[in-house]
């Protein structure tokens, strides 16, 4: 159990900390001059690389013609595995990611070669002069063609808490299902893109990364170089949503190999098409699931297999398929389950991070069992979530955890009735008995999501603070901006803490050479970890300048503070940059590193028991649509949302990310559909083909509140991590088309997949009236 | 900016961000499908001034000829935010930044629109159609619009305007435009007979409309078009000639310019050219450029087929026309022949006793291409239907009729859906589509019956916000009355 919170540091007045402080760049994003990779200015004499892919998705190379491409003009150099000095290997673990494929291809579309030209358009057209020819085997694509064929790519990993199998044949009611999950395109708006600058015997290298620090590892081991050598640097990126964790570093590896044997400045920018054929997205699962429960419908054991499509290498797909496990129970209490994860290797691209990680996957496959429950038994499925929520004596999850801070029920209560739940059920009701082509749908769904990275020495970052004689502060940490507001809300924090306007405290760009051995800003926990870390920083700065003025102006230390650009000291009062001036002529230190690591959480992955995460994020969405049975169209009509971030850091920002995260995960549950051809051939590989959502998709009726109550455990102002646990709220809509259908064929269980596109539904629409 | 030789196919994204080294214009996409790179061409028209929001990506750069072209970067005065910056910052409508600078073009254009309604959240929809954001869910950039737009401009663009106007005419000319040589040229010819005769001259050219479609053979397919005739000098080539019982679409009217008429047609037409694409490129997007690309998933051929749509075909200064759905001959095949150009389309009316219905099947409502298209026009006879002519897109390798349905349908009775069931069957003879990455041939199938009985049902009275989730008629008839 955490000790219970300080209430009176919990609600101390904050000055900056708390604001709804706008985006940092929000200024310069509105003008066009925040400068993302591809805008900084060109150095002279730089180069332009473009990469050539397999044409096939599974085979051995026979011939790599590269003469024609290297004749082509304006091309200086053409790369092969050959050129690669050091390893060929751009993965985060487990060495089986080729930055150029030699003998084999394992995916449509795997990168064979590296063209290196004067421009950019001079890369690309020669980049299809080459003759590619390759011994085709047949390919995996499917997650059920891998199961048929056993192919993995790690081996099988069991959650087990009790006995499943006894209580599922006890029960008094059983059901058993299959749902397919697609998968999603990160599509952040901003694509691939690196530049390397060579310099004398070191690589600086410019990345749109969520994690520099792992691109610097890669491309150490390539150049065989020190890892002081290499500098990875990121201002900003364009989204990356788990796109970018390790997905950016074959491109930067590339641009840096290319920069190293031309001594010249290379960039690399992947077009939107080869984008979204080269880099991995989230993983397609297949679960199979029996689910037990009581005439109450109260669930007494649920067994789950959650299949998954890895694709050729194992990227972060261990770590994915472990938290998919780990929410396999989202908000419910199981008294016994087995929770198998099978990790599939097919011949498609790396599946990798996204948003969720794994997570979303798992929480949708005991919603439908959930569903399926109350279907069953002729019960509102709202009632069903209700009577099994984790409570008192019924905390224990599937992986030894006790959930000791669940605030779902209250959560779940006020959603209820904010969202006007019980009428809106016998309004919908109604519709649907006296509508014969459309039907309306209702779903209130919860969302209980573990943070801290699973891995759990992840779980650290770094910070350094400077502050100059003009009381100006530099702010750098091991956190990467992607759009998330990660650099703001620190910011907030040292500001808080130093008792200066926001203004001066210069937000700098996230590189290796002043925080080293960082984590990548993933997994929800960019501001729980770098907050602290930055806290820390400015506190030890903080601690220097208090003594320091104690001795000068002869108080106790206690009786000094730092608020309003001012320090006092008993009744002194003395502007900021002032003191800072006087400490630096009295020969203290104005700068210092931060650190933090995450408390209290271990884990043993060979009993599968402990605490991997620090605390839970909480959300509760209700969704409302009308379905188009003939045709399966489908339209949200309205969202509530009620959300759980702790004490906010920055209640603008909050907000920004639940909007977004739910809209990103209705995109996925309803209309983007990754269509791969027999031949493992990405079908949908741009915008005009692959359908993120757009603004009239989102309803006119949104209503989103925080939900307020400090976080349990010390965190950063005890706030809580925001990133993800809301795309997960996007459940809701999930469950409200199969509401809508259900109604067609009262009892029985809605067999939709997700994404519910309209052929899914009306699928699914023509399965009912068929079973 | 002048063109030279070698970049005639230089795309204005490439010319800004390259050349001019101004990178707040950003590539998503290449393709005309996210409007990262969204600019806005200030044009003067009768008098007045149009600020076209388009897609710099796939727009070449002699495109712009003629206009002022104004980009993210032109917008803040010194430290000043222009209104739909500030109130983008106001609502933090940004989180990643880099689809902002085309969000902020956007909506500086409907800040600069003439508008006959109030603006609301439908319409700001709408207008940003065509352009995507990951990471905000849309909400605040609507409310920026909401707050900023909507009401008279009165920032320096408007109260500059004559300047402005006076800096175009300067620039603006009768002549025709020819860069480059006989081998390799970007021609724009400002009257018809100089595009007859160009054409004749050079029967190997592109003819460019919007080059919504031709810029992607630039980016995507890296085609080397060494000729291209742009029709966007063409004077009188865009006109709409809006009479009695129909209504003429020059070749190169734009889809946004042809939304009103199509819209006092039918209700639903005006919706289908909404729902066509986003703003950006319904902006350059043209009638005969849809028509003469041939594509079967165009979607105005469907639809101006069941009206029953003749096409005017031009060579040299000789005019022939056909029905529209005879100009579609096979998959990637017209009936166009060396150095004929679409000149026009004429769209006939309905008539008091026609009925006119259509829908676009696709995974996104806005700015997607259609699974399935259909359009059905019902001549009525009492309750009777005389007479029906359907055309589907999506259903074959071009867009067509579905004649065994359209003969079924004939004499069939509106209230009595068991009369309907020779028609809805004879759709299975009509098409064999086939699957893709939109859509399986047997949701086609299913679709198109589906399609045609909504459409009965509709025609026979049923209110359509009881049978259809989007477009309902209703609101429309409301807003119109």
């Amino acid at each position: 159990m955490p000790p219970p919170p300080d209430l009176a540091e919990i609600d101390a007045p904050t000055r900056t900390v708390r604001a709804p402080t706008m985006h940092d760049s929000a200024v310069r994003h509105v003008c066009g001059t925040a400068v993302y990779v591809d805008d900084i200015r060109e150095p002279e004499g730089m180069l332009h690389a473009a990469v050539g892919g397999a044409t096939v998705a599974h085979g051995r190379i026979k011939r790599l013609g590269l003469d024609a491409v290297r004749a082509a003009p304006g091309v200086v150099l053409v790369l092969t595995a050959a050129d690669i000095p050091g390893r060929n290997d751009c993965s985060p673990v487990m060495g089986d990611d080729p930055i150029f494929a030699g003998g084999v291809v394992e995916f449509r579309g795997q990168v064979l070669f590296a063209v290196v030209a004067e421009t950019r358009d001079a890369a690309r057209r020669a980049v299809r002069l080459a003759e590619i020819e390759i011994d085709a085997e047949p390919p995996l694509v499917t997650v059920d063609q891998a199961l048929a064929a056993e192919s993995r790519i790690l081996p099988d990993y069991t959650f087990r808490k009790g006995d499943s199998a006894a209580a599922l044949a006890a029960a008094p009611n059983r059901h058993a299902g299959t749902l397919r999950i697609g998968g999603q395109e990160h599509f952040y708006l901003e694509g691939q893109v690196a530049l390397a600058v060579p310099g004398e015997d070191e690589m600086l290298v410019h990345s749109s990364t969520q994690h520099p620090s792992e691109l610097q590892h890669t491309i150490a081991r390539m150049l065989k170089l020190p890892q002081a050598a290499v500098t990875v640097e990121v201002r900003r990126m364009g989204g990356a949503f788990g796109g970018k964790e390790t997905q950016a570093g074959q491109w930067a590896a590339i641009a840096a190999l290319a920069a190293r044997l031309t001594g010249r400045p290379c960039k690399l920018r992947l077009d939107r098409d080869d984008d979204m054929i080269m880099t991995g997205k989230r993983h397609d699962f297949r679960a199979d699931y029996q689910i037990a429960f009581d005439n109450d419908g109260r669930i007494q054991g649920y067994d789950v297999c959650l299949a998954s499509r890895c694709g050729y290498s194992a990227d972060l797909s261990g770590s994915i398929n472990d938290r998919a496990m780990f929410h396999a129970d989202n908000a419910y209490y199981l008294p016994a389950a087995t929770i198998l994860s099978k990790r599939m290797k097919t011949h498609t691209v790396s599946n990798t991070a996204f948003r969720g990680f794994g997570g979303p996957q798992g929480m949708l496959a005991i919603e439908r069992a959930i569903d399926a429950i109350a279907w069953t038994l002729g019960r509102d499925p709202l009632d069903v979530r209700k009577r099994n929520l984790y409570g008192n004596g019924r905390d224990m999850t599937p992986y030894g955890m006790r959930v000791t801070d669940n605030i779902l029920p209250e959560m779940i209560d006020a959603l209820e009735r904010s969202s006007d739940y019980r009428a809106r059920r016998r309004t919908v009701a109604a519709f649907n008995a006296d509508s014969p082509l459309l039907k309306r749908g209702l779903a209130l769904t919860p969302v209980k999501f573990g943070i801290s990275f699973t891995n759990t020495f992840l779980n650290q970052a770094g910070a350094l603070v400077h502050v100059y004689q003009d009381g100006t502060v530099h702010l750098n940490h091991s956190g990467t901006e992607m759009g998330q507001g990660l650099f703001i809300k620190v910011a907030q924090v040292v500001a808080e803490e130093f008792g200066i306007d926001l203004d001066r405290v210069q937000i700098t760009a996230t590189t290796t050479g002043k925080v080293p051995n960082t984590s990548a800003t993933a997994a929800s926990s960019g501001s729980d970890l770098n907050g602290m870390a930055a806290q820390a920083a400015a506190r030890a700065i903080k601690a220097r300048l208090t003594d320091f003025a104690a001795a000068e102006f002869d108080v106790p230390a206690e009786q000094i503070s730092f608020r309003d650009n001012q320090v006092f000291a008993g009744n002194t009062a003395i502007p900021f940059p002032d003191l800072v001036h006087k400490a630096y002529r009295g020969q203290v230190s104005l700068s210092s590193t931060g650190f933090y690591r995450t408390p209290r959480i271990h884990w043993d992955a060979k009993t599968a028991t402990g605490r991997p995460f620090f605390y839970f994020a909480y959300g509760a969405a209700c969704s409302e649509v009308t379905v188009d049975i003939t045709t399966g169209e489908m339209k949200v009509e309205r969202i509530d949302i009620l959300h759980d971030v702790g004490r906010s850091l920055n209640p603008a920002i909050d907000i920004g990310q639940i909007e977004g995260g739910f809209v990103q995960g209705m995109g996925w549950l309803t209309a983007e559909e990754l269509v791969f051809d027999a031949e493992g051939r990405l079908l949908t590989h741009a915008p005009s083909t692959y359908k993120v959502p757009c603004a009239s998709d989102v309803p006119a009726d949104l209503r989103i509140a925080l939900f307020d109550g400090p976080n349990r455990e010390e965190t950063i102002y005890r706030s809580k991590a925001v990133g993800e646990p809301p795309l997960m709220l996007a459940i809701s809509v999930f469950a409200a088309i199969a509401d809508a259908l259900h109604s067609l064929s009262p009892g029985k269980s809605v067999p939709l997949n997700a994404p519910a596109t309209p052929e899914s539904i009306l699928h699914s629409v023509k399965e009912l009236a068929r079973a | 900016m002048r063109l030279r030789d070698g970049a005639l196919t230089l795309t204005l994204l490439d010319y800004l961000r390259l050349t001019e080294r101004a990178t707040g214009t950003k590539e998503g996409c290449a393709e005309g499908d996210c409007g990262a790179c969204t600019v806005v061409l200030r044009r003067s028209v009768g008098g007045g001034f149009v600020y076209q929001p388009v897609n710099a990506c796939i727009l070449l750069a002699g495109q712009a000829d003629g206009a002022d072209v104004i980009t993210v970067e032109d917008l803040a005065d010194g430290a000043t935010l222009h209104p739909v910056q500030q109130a983008m910052v106001e609502q933090h409508g940004s989180q990643c930044g880099f689809c902002t600078p085309g969000f902020i073009m956007a909506l500086f254009a409907l800040y600069h629109a003439q508008r006959d309604a109030p603006l609301d959240r439908a319409a700001v929809n709408d207008w940003i159609a065509g352009n995507l954001c990951r990471c905000t869910g849309y909400r605040p950039i609507v409310d920026a619009a909401l707050a900023s737009c909507g009401g008279v401009a009165t920032d320096r663009f408007a109260t500059q305007e004559a300047e402005a106007a006076r800096a175009l005419a300067a620039i603006d000319g009768e002549d025709d435009v020819f860069a480059g040589s006989d081998e390799r040229f970007f021609a724009a010819p400002a009257s018809i007979p100089a595009l007859a005769a160009l054409y004749a001259k050079h029967p190997d050219a592109v003819l460019v409309g919007g080059a919504t479609d031709v810029g992607l053979w630039i980016t995507k397919q890296f085609h080397e078009l060494a000729k291209i005739i742009w029709l966007g000098r063409v004077r009188g080539l865009d006109a709409i000639d809006d009479v009695a019982d129909a209504i003429t679409f020059g070749a190169t009217a734009s889809h946004e310019a042809a939304i009103p008429h199509l819209a006092a047609i039918d209700p639903d037409l005006g919706e289908l050219m909404r729902r066509f694409a986003g703003k950006q490129i319904r902006s350059v997007g043209t009638i005969g450029g849809n028509i003469a690309n041939g594509s079967p998933i165009g979607d105005t051929p469907p639809a101006l087929i069941a009206l029953g749509a003749t096409l005017a075909l031009q060579k040299g200064d000789v005019v022939r026309r056909i029905p529209l759905e005879d100009f579609f001959l096979a998959y990637g095949k017209q009936d166009r022949t060396a150095s004929e150009f679409v000149r026009a389309v004429q769209v006939p009316k309905l008539k008091v006793d026609e009925r006119f219905r259509c829908y676009k099947i696709s995974k996104r409502f806005d700015q997607d291409i259609s699974a399935v298209m259909g359009a059905f026009k019902v001549t009525l006879a009492g309750a009777r239907i005389a007479a029906a002519r359907i055309a589907f897109g999506g259903m074959a390798a071009t867009p067509k009729r579905a004649l065994a349905a359209e003969a079924a349908l004939a004499g069939a009775d509106l209230g009595d859906a068991g009369s309907w069931q020779a028609a809805l069957a004879a759709l299975a003879d009509d098409f064999s589509p086939i699957t893709d990455q939109r859509a399986s041939a047997d949701y086609r199938r299913d679709v198109v019956r589906a399609l045609l009985r909504k459409a009965l049902m509709e025609t026979a009275g049923a209110a359509t916000h009881r049978t259809r989730v989007v477009g309902i008629r209703e609101t429309a008839d409301a807003a119109a009355s």
